[in-house]
């Protein structure tokens, strides 16, 4: 289920005003935020995020494309090793 | 046997079922046709008229995406979520379910066959 119109995105206020502030110097440092729940807005485009993965930040680098979906989608929290790790050694 | 755009052939059914035989048309969009078109939904599709055919693919024309076009939109979605690497796009790499279903068992739809592990717990009890 999707979240109310009336509301509009859910977008994390002082995030928003770190990224308007860079916006308006014209800089495009990398912003570390635990923020994954926010979604990206079209003016986070071209701008570097550290996104907390519950260990490290990763780095996102947002494109137009991501525009709509929430930081935290593209810093994944499993990290995957494979199955059968005695036959391989 | 009416064609309809070009390939579909649906057969000697309902005119609303023969209908959904078309990739993105399903019971709702084919009763909204025949009314639209003003057919008789429960008419014999072998029965309809050439003008009666050409008001379908008129109607589908215009207010529908359906066939090849639709199929190309949902691929292009899912590969828009594969190049921005998010966890959906991710899913979709590794042929997992996307949409958090459970993995520990089922999940046979997106994973395929099952893979037996010899030496894994239980398998001595399959045989």
């Amino acid at each position: 289920m999707g979240r109310s119109t009336k509301k509009g995105p859910y977008v994390d206020p002082k995030l928003y005003q770190k990224v308007e502030k860079l916006n308006d110097v014209g800089r495009k440092d990398p912003l570390t935020t635990w923020a994954r729940a926010c979604t990206i807005i079209p003016e986070f485009v071209g701008h570097t995020f550290m996104v907390h993965n519950g260990k490290a930040h990763l780095k996102v680098f947002v494109t137009e494309d991501m525009v709509g979906h929430r930081l935290g989608e593209f810093s994944p929290t499993r990290n995957f090793r494979g199955h059968g790790g005695k036959a391989k050694k | 046997m009416p064609r309809l755009l070009g390939v579909d052939i649906p057969a000697d059914r309902q005119v609303v079922i023969s209908l959904t035989y078309l990739y993105g048309v399903g019971p709702k969009i084919a009763r909204e046709l025949c009314h639209k078109a003003g057919i008789d939904p429960a008419g014999k599709a072998r029965d309809l008229g050439e003008d009666e055919v050409a008001r379908i693919a008129a109607l589908l024309d215009k207010d529908y995406t359906v066939e090849g076009q639709l199929r190309r939109q949902v691929s292009q979605n899912i590969s828009r979520l594969r190049d921005i690497a998010c966890y959906r796009g991710m899913r979709h790499r590794r042929g997992l379910p996307v949409r958090g279903q459970r993995t520990k068992t089922n999940a046979r739809t997106r994973k395929g066959p099952k893979k037996t592990v010899a030496g894994k717990k239980g398998v001595k009890d399959l045989r």
